[in-house]
Order: C-alpha cells, then sequence, then structure tokens
C-alpha cells in the first residue's frame, strides 16, 4: 500500500468546491445507487446493557449524513461497528451492497472507512506525524520509515486543514482542538471512501469548523461519503444532506435534510411518551441548603452559580461533556476549582475536601457505581453499612448485629430486592445496586444529595421505584441536585431544571415551563434564552 | 535540565523546528544525564583512586556491564510495550548451565552452535511468557514472576549439586570473553554492535514504532489496526533469546556454574533499564540509554569497591539512583507537558 499519503482525496479540491448537493441534487445522486456503505437492522449488546436494538444506516458516495440522536441513543455503538470494534450480533453489513464481516479495526481501515472518535486515540510519547502515520509509514529502501516524507506529509495535511501544527513534536500537550485535528488529519490520510466524524467540532473554534467544512466539501466533490455526528443541529443543516435519527437504540427517521425543520429533528430526537406527574405533590422549597457561587474550573466549565433548596429536586440537564458531572464532583470536592465558592447550610465548604463536604449533610451518587459507588465483592449488609460505620461501631469494632438491623432497615425502606443481606452486592441487579448505593448514603442521612444519572442501565419499573424515592425524599425536606441525560426523567422528576452547555449554565426552567423541545435547544446552542 | 522555552512561533512559518528541536533536546537529555553521572562518578573515583582506571580494572566492569547491558536491550523492548519481563534472571541460569555442559562435554562444537543452543532455550522461554501475557491475558508482571520461579526451579532440578568447573571447557570457550581489541573486550564491542542495531531498528522499522505505539496507548494502538498481541509476544520472545545468549556469555565470563547463576539479575535489569531513562509504563525510551544504564550501575559497583567502601553500600546506592532517575523522569515530564501546552495556548488554539 501507501502511495504518498498526504495527497488526500481533498488535497486538489479544497476551496474550489462547489456545494453543488445541498440542494435536491442530493436525492438525485442516490436514485438507484447502491450505498457505499450500510449497517441494515443491526443490533448490539454488552451484557444486560442492550445498546442498539434496531439500527440501520445507509452512506452513499459524494453526501455528508448526519445521525442524531439524545446520549444513549447508540449513536457511538454504531460509529464502533463501523470501526471494526464491535461485531453486530445481528442484522448485515454491507459493503457496495455486499455483505462483509469487520474482524477488527484493520479490516475497516483496509475496507476504506476512517473514522474520527469523539475521545482522541493519540500515543501521548510519539510525535504528531508518527501519530497520523502509526501503521502506514512512508518507506524507503529496505523497509525503512522515510521519516522526511512523514513530516512533509503531515504538513502537506496541515496546510490542507489549514492550521499549524508542527509535526515533529510529541503529541503530549497539544490542546483538545490540535488533537481533534490530528486525529481529522489521521482520518483524510487513509484516503478512505467513507469517512466517520464522532462529534468532529465539539472541541474547535468556528474558524476550524469553517475548515473542516471545507474538507468535508472537497471529500463529497471527490466522491466519498461521509457520516457527521454532531449535537449542534446548525451545522448539521450547513454541511450535511441527509439525515438520519436514532432513540433508544433503534432507528426513527432516514430523510434528507431540505425541507426539515429543526423543531422537527428535535421532537424525532426526543418523540417519546413524557411520563405525567402525579399531580398534587407540588412541593414548597424551604431555606437555601446548597448554594454554588461563580464556581470556575479552567478549561472545564465556567461562572456557574445556583441555589438548591431543601424539599426541592433540580436536575442539571446538558450534552454529555457539557461539565455537569464535573461541576458535581467540584461541589463535593473530589475535584478542585479555581474561583467560586459552594456553601452548605450557610457555611462554606473547604475545597477539594469531599470530609468536608459530608461533614456538612452532603451525599454524592455518582454516576459510575460498580466503580466508585460499590464495592462489587462485598455483601449487600456492608455496602449499605459503609459510609456510615462510625455510628455503627463500638470500642473501634463494628458490631454484626447493628451492622446487620442497619442495612435490613434500610433495605426495607428503599424496597431493595435481594436474596441475603450476605450475598456480594454484585448479584444484584443494576437497579437494586443503584438503590443499595442510595441506601448507603440516606444511612448518613443527609441533608443535600447529589445524584448524577441515577437510573442509567435500570429497567423501567425500577426506574419508576427511583423516581418516587427521589420524591419522597424532596418531601423529607433533602434537598436534591440530580445530573441527568434523560429527558423523561429530568421532566418527571425535576422542580427546576437547569441546562448546562459546554460549560456554562445556559438557561433555566421551571417545572411548568420546561419542555423536552426547549431544554434540548438549550443544550445543544439552539438558543441561549431565559438564562439563569 | 534546561526544559527553556523556545521563543514563540512565528505565523506563517510551515512547521517550526523549535518545538521539535525542544522535545528532541529533553529526550536526549535523558541520555545525557546518565551520561553525565557516569563521567562524573568515573572522574571522582579515579581522582581518589587512580587503580580504577587500570586496563584490568576497566576490562572487568565492561565485561561485567555488557552481560547486564545485552539483558537490558531484551528487557527495553519488553518494557516499551508496557509490560515487564522478571524472567531473564532464570532463563541466563538455566542456558549458563546447559551450554556450559555442551561447552564441556562436546569438544569438537564450534562455538557458535553453542551460543545457538542457548538462544533457542532462551527463545522457547520467551515465547511461552509472550503467549501467556497475550493470549492468556495474564499482567506480565504476574506471567514472569511465575517462570521467574518455574524456571530456576526447573534450573535447580536439572543441575542438581552440581556444577560446570572452568577446567572441564574447551579453551577458546573461557577465553573469547577475555579477547580484547585495543584494549576494549571484544564482548563489549559485539554488544555494543547488538546495541546500536537494536536502537536503529526501533527507529527506522515499523514493527520497531509500533511497539513504542502499544506502550504508549494500548487502545489506540487497537484502534490504528496494529496487531498488538503479535509485537508484544515479538517483544517477549526477543528478550528472553538475548537472556539465552547472556547465558553463554556468563558461563565463559565466570567459569564455574551451578543452578544459582543469574539469581536476582532481574531486578538490577529493571534497575538498569529505568535509571537509562525508559519510561516504566511504556511508550518511551531507548535501548542506548538501558545499556548506558547497565554500565553505570556496573561502574559504581566496581567504584564502591575499589574506594574500599563497603559492598553493602551497593544496593542501598542503586536504589537511590533508581529514585532519582524515576523523580528526574518525572520532573522532566511535567515540565515538558507544561511547555508544550503553555506553547498550544499561546498559539491560541
Amino acid at each position: 500500500m501507501s502511495d504518498g499519503p498526504g495527497e488526500g482525496r481533498a488535497a486538489g479540491a479544497a476551496g474550489e468546491a462547489e456545494d453543488a448537493g445541498a440542494g435536491p441534487g442530493a436525492g438525485g445522486a442516490r436514485d438507484g445507487a447502491i450505498p457505499v456503505l450500510a449497517l441494515e437492522h443491526v443490533s448490539k449488546s454488552f451484557g444486560a446493557v442492550r445498546a442498539v436494538i434496531d439500527g440501520s444506516i445507509e452512506l452513499f458516495g459524494g453526501e455528508a449524513h448526519a445521525l442524531l440522536g439524545e446520549n444513549g441513543a447508540g449513536k457511538s455503538t454504531m460509529v464502533k461497528m463501523l470501526a471494526g470494534v464491535h461485531q453486530p450480533d445481528g442484522g448485515r453489513f454491507l459493503i457496495n451492497g455486499e455483505p462483509v464481516v469487520l474482524g477488527g479495526p484493520a479490516d475497516a481501515i483496509d475496507a476504506g472507512i476512517a473514522i474520527i472518535y469523539q475521545e482522541p486515540t493519540l500515543f501521548p510519547d510519539l510525535s504528531v506525524a508518527e501519530n497520523i502515520f502509526m501503521g502506514r509509514q512512508p518507506l524507503r529502501s529496505g523497509r525503512r520509515i522515510d521519516s522526511k516524507r512523514c513530516i512533509a506529509a503531515a504538513d502537506a495535511l496541515f496546510a490542507q486543514l489549514g492550521v499549524r501544527i508542527d509535526p515533529g513534536r510529541i503529541s503530549r500537550g497539544l490542546s483538545i482542538a490540535d488533537q481533534q485535528l490530528v486525529e481529522i488529519a489521521k482520518a483524510l490520510s487513509l484516503n478512505a471512501r467513507v469517512i466517520v466524524m464522532d462529534e468532529p467540532t465539539a472541541a474547535l473554534s468556528a474558524v476550524e469548523v469553517a475548515r473542516l467544512f471545507d474538507v468535508i466539501r472537497a471529500l463529497r466533490a471527490d466522491g466519498a461519503a461521509v457520516l457527521f455526528i454532531s449535537h449542534r443541529l446548525e451545522e448539521v443543516f450547513a454541511i450535511c444532506q441527509s439525515v438520519t435519527v436514532m432513540r433508544d437504540g433503534r432507528h426513527v427517521l432516514t430523510a434528507p435534510l431540505t425541507g426539515m425543520s429543526a423543531a422537527e429533528l428535535v421532537r424525532a430526537m426526543v418523540g417519546r411518551d413524557m411520563p405525567e406527574r402525579i399531580p398534587g405533590e407540588k412541593r414548597a422549597p424551604g431555606e437555601v441548603r446548597l448554594k454554588v457561587e461563580r464556581l470556575t474550573r479552567e478549561g472545564v466549565f465556567t461562572d456557574v452559580s445556583f441555589e438548591v433548596r431543601a424539599g426541592e429536586i433540580v436536575a442539571l440537564s446538558g450534552l454529555v461533556g457539557a461539565g455537569r458531572s464535573e461541576v458535581a464532583r467540584a461541589v463535593f470536592g473530589i475535584d478542585r476549582y479555581d474561583a467560586g465558592a459552594v456553601s452548605a447550610g450557610g457555611r462554606r465548604l473547604r475545597k477539594a475536601s469531599p470530609t468536608s463536604a459530608m461533614a456538612a449533610g452532603i451525599g454524592f451518587v455518582p454516576e459510575d457505581r460498580r466503580q466508585q459507588g460499590l464495592v462489587m465483592e462485598m455483601s449487600v449488609q456492608q455496602n449499605v453499612a459503609l459510609a456510615s460505620l462510625s455510628t455503627l461501631r463500638k470500642a473501634g469494632l463494628i458490631r454484626a448485629s447493628a451492622e446487620r438491623s442497619f442495612a435490613s432497615d434500610w433495605a426495607v425502606r428503599l424496597s431493595v430486592k435481594y436474596g441475603q443481606l450476605t450475598d456480594p452486592v454484585s448479584m444484584l441487579s443494576g437497579g437494586n445496586q443503584q438503590k443499595v448505593v442510595l441506601a448507603k448514603w440516606l444511612g448518613r442521612q443527609p441533608s443535600i444529595l447529589i445524584v448524577d444519572e441515577p437510573t442509567r442501565g435500570i429497567d423501567v419499573s425500577t426506574k419508576a421505584d427511583v423516581h418516587n424515592l427521589l420524591d419522597r425524599l424532596a418531601a423529607d425536606g433533602i434537598a436534591i441536585l440530580m445530573i441527568s441525560s434523560e429527558l423523561p426523567e429530568v421532566l418527571r422528576v425535576a422542580d427546576r431544571v437547569l441546562v448546562m452547555r459546554e460549560g456554562r449554565l445556559t438557561a433555566a426552567f421551571s417545572q411548568a415551563e420546561a419542555s423536552a423541545e426547549d431544554i434540548m435547544a438549550a443544550a445543544t446552542g439552539q438558543v441561549e434564552a431565559q438564562a439563569q | 535540565m534546561t526544559a527553556t522555552l523556545a521563543p514563540a512561533r512565528e505565523p506563517g512559518s510551515p512547521a517550526p523546528a523549535s518545538s521539535r528541536r525542544l522535545a528532541e533536546r529533553v529526550f536526549r537529555i535523558r541520555e545525557f544525564g546518565i551520561v553525565a553521572v557516569l563521567i562524573v562518578f568515573v572522574a571522582v573515583t579515579a581522582g581518589i583512586q587512580p587503580r580504577f582506571l587500570s586496563s584490568t580494572n576497566v576490562q572487568f566492569v565492561l565485561v561485567d556491564a555488557t552481560i547486564y547491558a545485552l539483558l537490558a536491550l531484551g528487557e527495553t523492548l519488553v518494557v516499551i510495550t508496557r509490560n515487564v519481563d522478571l524472567s531473564v534472571g532464570s532463563v541466563l541460569g538455566i542456558s549458563a548451565f546447559l551450554s556450559a555442559r555442551l561447552a564441556s562435554q562436546a569438544h569438537g562444537l564450534p562455538l557458535p552452535v553453542v551460543f545457538l543452543a542457548g538462544l533457542g532455550i532462551g527463545l522457547g522461554f520467551g515465547v511461552v511468557n509472550g503467549l501467556m501475557v497475550t493470549l492468556g491475558r495474564v499482567p506480565s508482571l504476574v506471567v514472569t514472576l511465575a517462570t521467574l520461579y518455574i524456571i530456576r526451579g526447573i534450573d535447580v532440578l536439572v543441575v542438581g549439586g552440581t556444577q560446570v568447573v572452568p577446567s572441564s571447557y574447551y579453551p577458546s570457550f573461557l577465553s573469547m570473553s577475555k579477547a580484547t581489541l585495543a584494549g576494549v573486550p571484544d564482548l563489549a564491542i559485539a554488544v555494543a554492535v547488538l546495541v546500536a542495531l537494536g536502537w536503529y531498528a526501533l527507529r527506522t522499522f515499523r514493527s520497531g514504532r509500533e511497539l513504542y505505539a502499544v506502550g504508549s496507548n494500548p487502545d489506540a494502538a487497537r484502534l490504528a489496526g496494529i496487531p498488538t498481541g503479535r509485537r508484544v509476544l515479538f517483544a517477549f520472545a526477543i528478550s528472553g533469546a538475548i537472556a539465552g545468549v547472556a547465558g553463554v556469555l556468563w558461563a565463559s565470563r565466570y567459569g564455574t556454574v551451578d543452578s544459582t547463576a543469574g539469581t536476582s539479575y532481574e531486578l538490577q535489569v529493571v534497575a538498569a533499564v529505568v535509571v537509562g531513562g525508559v519510561a516504566i509504563f511504556g511508550g518511551s525510551g531507548s535501548v542506548v540509554g538501558a545499556a548506558i544504564g547497565a554500565l553505570l550501575l556496573q561502574t559504581i559497583n566496581s567504584a564502591l569497591y575499589v574506594l574500599g567502601v563497603s559492598p553493602n553500600w551497593d544496593q542501598a546506592i542503586a536504589g537511590f539512583l533508581l529514585i532519582l532517575a524515576i523523580a528526574g523522569d518525572r520532573f522532566i515530564l511535567v515540565r515538558l507537558t507544561a511547555s508544550l501546552r503553555r506553547r498550544s495556548a499561546r498559539r491560541g488554539a
């Protein structure tokens, strides 16, 4: 292989490319054509989690196709199937109409599929040029790497992208944007027929995005198929000709973008039955329990201020990567912050001190319960008691009987379903594990509870249990800050909804004004309305 | 330690060499640093006790260091891939005994055949290590700790209470480790050439660069379509083969071989690799650095002896150097990352 990498498909065409396909031409180009690449009714499960249930997508040469969906809709799993990282459990993978099986990433590369991953996948110790051409370096006699050509080809790619990155420097220390640009250069160097971009613009500046769009147009003009994943709808409309929307692991719609409105797309992404809140449980919030003032952590979140009152559930909504969990971690003292203040019950908390947060009555139920919330090998009983050991101790020893009655008390109150209290917590279902984590913190009788994605990966009925539990806790006067990516959950549970986008609070809604469309619009930057 | 900032890049200049030079300088510093320590050590020792630089002593140090440098060459390949091979001492031991017995019982045998036998034994164990790490997905620390004991156990079973004594060899087997060229032992020259070849190969061939890629970010290596398992297996195979060859040299150098040959060499070798600037978590470092690290540790041993310092201090000083090397490594990494980040920020990305 290796016919002069760097003479990317787009090289000559950049700049002079006409945006011809944007109109009806796109539809015309694909009449009767065979898609370059297609996934038909594919499914993929990881253990009990069904990431993709029925996914379909068709990519045509010369066309940029958007893949949209909420967090957890299955987009990234689709990308990994295209990349050969995961093999579909069911359904068909077609290249030029022929069924294929990709055994691994190398097969996908050989088939002409290039992927730009959401998270950059660089080798920090190696040079930028080596990162681009790893495994495909240009060679000279004796199968030796031609590092001069390697550097020159990387320079050519960066020139095409209109950016200045020194190909000879090691990639450790590159900014996220530069890392993303290296990834883009890597994909271009493959001269691929299909280029998949999973949120390539998330870290880029407006100028860099414009350059990337020029490159995409040039790629299209050269007949490549582009799959473009982005939460920024305006970008989708700017660069794509057609769209596929997924929801809950299923294909929802595929259509040309001409004539579609942003509102229609948002509705397709969100559109499911919203569980109704049981009326008559309007809570009257009490005094301010948690006060966050102008909290800033450089490069992560900026100037975040909000309050949570006793008996109130405040939801922090937004897209993955908007900085929601990071704010919660900083509030609880797991991460430090650069500016601002957090106070609980009127007392200012020490920076970066979970002990101080716990002493002030804050409980924190983390996003990843298996890693951060539970000790999987330990019993249900031990896990429940873990955060309350100081109260169960006598002369420095934990009394088994006290631990047992404490745990069974909380297990009953949260209706945890278990066999024996002495069973390892790993034997419980995801939903019951989550209840154990909640029990662990509730046992400390917190006045403020932070829950991060409380129902991720939990079945519907247990989800309802957890929602009812949160309601009851709020009714008991606990102030609750909930982070959730699921809009129905946010609308069902929250008294107030705060929306974050790219590290800032962009909107606030009361329960009455909140709608899925408005929240989604604020999270994706469609409007910057009603802020604070 | 001059991780100074190069002047800000001028707009429009394509691929300025400033940051490249910075990165290269810092990487070279890793090797320069130990060379500097080495020179200071030699100078101070020779100043106090000129006998240190006598040709006999220099030759002794070089031959001893040669065996460690050879082992460090193989170990470096493994460490670069974010693994470790703790079985090299045991492999050296069993290879030393079997090749010594071969050399003492089959006198007509040409030397290369003895070397091939040692290499074959080592290669076999190396492949076993590699397969268990790649196919069994067991951490290499555990696998090679187990094979360290297993191979030593086999060695003890085979050797029993016996030993091979120098008088039984054919003469050329012993003399090869004594031969010199212009005062430098032939062995040292041969190993220096091998190290240079290894250094060149790791820089110049795709498979060599892929070893670094695997160690630097294993997940990304897989996504880039690199056969990570095959590369790691290769590293272990080479490390084993080299330990086998080192066993033959060990037998020639020391003559008397029993079942304890090469005991605890693995720790000295890992120490040499780390002192030589190879990152213990993979992805960076060079075989030249590792070889110089081996030479440094051996020089210190000898210097302490010549200066009349109790050999009890040996290990403490080696440990202290190790800490120093790791601290220096960390320091350089932090400085480098910070300066590269500042550069990116200034560019206004």
